[in-house]
């Protein structure tokens, strides 16, 4: 409003200015004009009235009946379509954002049951490694075991030999150093009785 | 020949189909051919470019929107939603005067709201029309605008009389406010013009730059005015509708 004012009074002040001026330039070049301005000769009141009054109503009634009631049509009909949109796009929005939620939580579940899987299945591998091992373990066992008894065995047969092979070499030492023929079965008892002795 | 030359000259009505019914003389002039002008250029603009109702407006379905809002968002702006019923009649009025006024910055033409009978008739119809709603609305208490509110007592005999007095200086000053603007701007516009020819072709060049920046001074001049007649006629109206404001 206050520049509106400034404008009103700008021009007031503009206007009386021209208004002196066209007061002191009027005598030189209005000569002859037919006595004073035209706007104050009444016998243009009635005709200017008349055509005022038509054409001012004419237009009232094309404005009125026509061209507003047209344009304020059109601006609500946009105002309507933008606000659909907007609408329309929202929801939109709103139907991608539960896609992506759906998708997530699958996602999730998805990597959820992964993890169970691999947890699983590297349990279930530790329990046959821990099995095959256990049954390693005991097979080795009695492979050492039967390993020990044939070394046992072995050692056994060799003992027993020695014992025969010491009587042998008893009986020859015997007859060589002193001359006497013992009987085989005496040196080897002899021979076997030294050597419980020795251990 | 003189008369010819007067810048008073421009302001002549001639009438171009004499008519006359009974003792009135309602002759197709000058004036009312320009008034003819008018509306059809604001029917054209305000009708013929929203024909089709499109959606996406072109060049002047937008002027002709833009206008609408313009003058829509003055009046709500002035009046609040109250004025709404009287926008079609603010429409006219602004546009009336607006289509007017440019049609007279065109060259050779005729400018109908220099005439001091179109002002004085459109500010009188604006005046008793909004006195009629502020009776209508208000009843006696209307009379109300004339004593402010929160005034004190003993200064009313001094402030009702100069109430009264500015209420009824509004038409006065509104349609001499447009009239004098009009014809002061077209009429100095003739007389530097004059100038040019008088002066000759070594000076005469100082006094058509002049014309060529006071043109275009003239164009604002003529879109304010409009404006201004516009919205004093919300401001009048808007104290009819909310008196003791």
């Amino acid at each position: 409003m206050h520049v509106i004012s400034i404008g009103i009074w700008g021009r007031s002040a503009i206007a009386g200015a021209i208004g002196g001026l066209t007061v002191a330039a009027l005598p030189a070049l209005a000569e002859g004009a037919s006595g004073g301005m035209p706007q104050f000769n009444p016998s243009g009141f009635a005709p200017q009235l008349f055509w005022l009054v038509i054409t001012f109503v004419t237009l009232y009634f094309v404005m009125a009946r026509v061209a507003l009631p047209r344009i304020a049509e059109v601006l609500e009909l946009r105002a309507e379509r933008i606000s659909d949109d907007l609408d329309k796009a929202a929801a939109l929005k709103a139907e991608a954002d539960q896609v992506i939620a759906v998708y997530e939580k699958a996602l999730a579940e998805a990597r959820a049951q992964a993890a169970n899987v691999g947890r699983e299945t590297a349990a279930s591998h530790a329990a046959a490694a821990a099995t095959r091992q256990a049954q390693l373990g005991t097979e080795l066992g009695a492979k050492i075991k039967a390993a020990e008894a044939r070394i046992a065995a072995a050692r056994a047969t060799a003992m027993a030999s020695l014992t025969s092979v010491a009587g042998v070499a008893a009986q020859a030492a015997t007859k060589r150093l002193i001359g006497v023929d013992i009987e085989a079965a005496e040196a080897e008892r002899a021979a076997a009785t030294a050597l419980r002795e020795r251990g | 020949m003189a008369a010819q030359h007067s810048p008073m000259e421009q302001f002549e009505i001639k009438p171009i189909i004499p008519l006359h019914i009974g003792g009135l003389d309602i002759s197709f002039t000058n004036s009312a051919l320009y008034m003819v002008i008018a509306i059809a250029l604001v029917t054209y603009v305000m009708v013929y470019s929203v024909r089709g109702r499109p959606l996406i407006p072109g060049r002047l379905q937008s002027i002709a929107e833009i206008i609408y809002e313009f003058v829509g968002e003055m009046l709500e702006s002035v009046c609040g939603k109250e004025g709404r019923r009287y926008f079609p009649f603010i429409f006219t009025l602004f546009m009336f005067i607006l289509a007017c006024n440019l049609l007279g910055m065109l060259p050779y033409s005729f400018t109908v709201t220099s005439h001091i009978i179109i002002t004085v008739t459109m500010a009188l119809v604006v005046f008793v029309g909004v006195t009629a709603i502020g009776f209508a609305r208000h009843g006696v208490k209307f009379l109300s605008i004339f004593a402010p509110a929160g005034v004190p007592l003993w200064i009313m005999p001094l402030l009702v009389p100069i109430e009264i007095f500015s209420y009824f200086v509004r038409p006065v000053s509104l349609s001499l406010r447009l009239f004098a603007n009009m014809m002061a701007g077209h009429t100095m516009l003739k007389v530097i013009a004059g100038f040019v020819i008088a002066l000759g072709a070594w000076v005469g060049w100082a006094p058509l730059a002049f014309v060529v920046v006071l043109t275009g001074f003239e164009i604002v001049v003529a879109v304010l005015q409009a404006y201004i007649f516009a919205i004093l006629s919300c401001v009048y109206l808007n104290d009819a509708l909310h008196v003791g404001h």
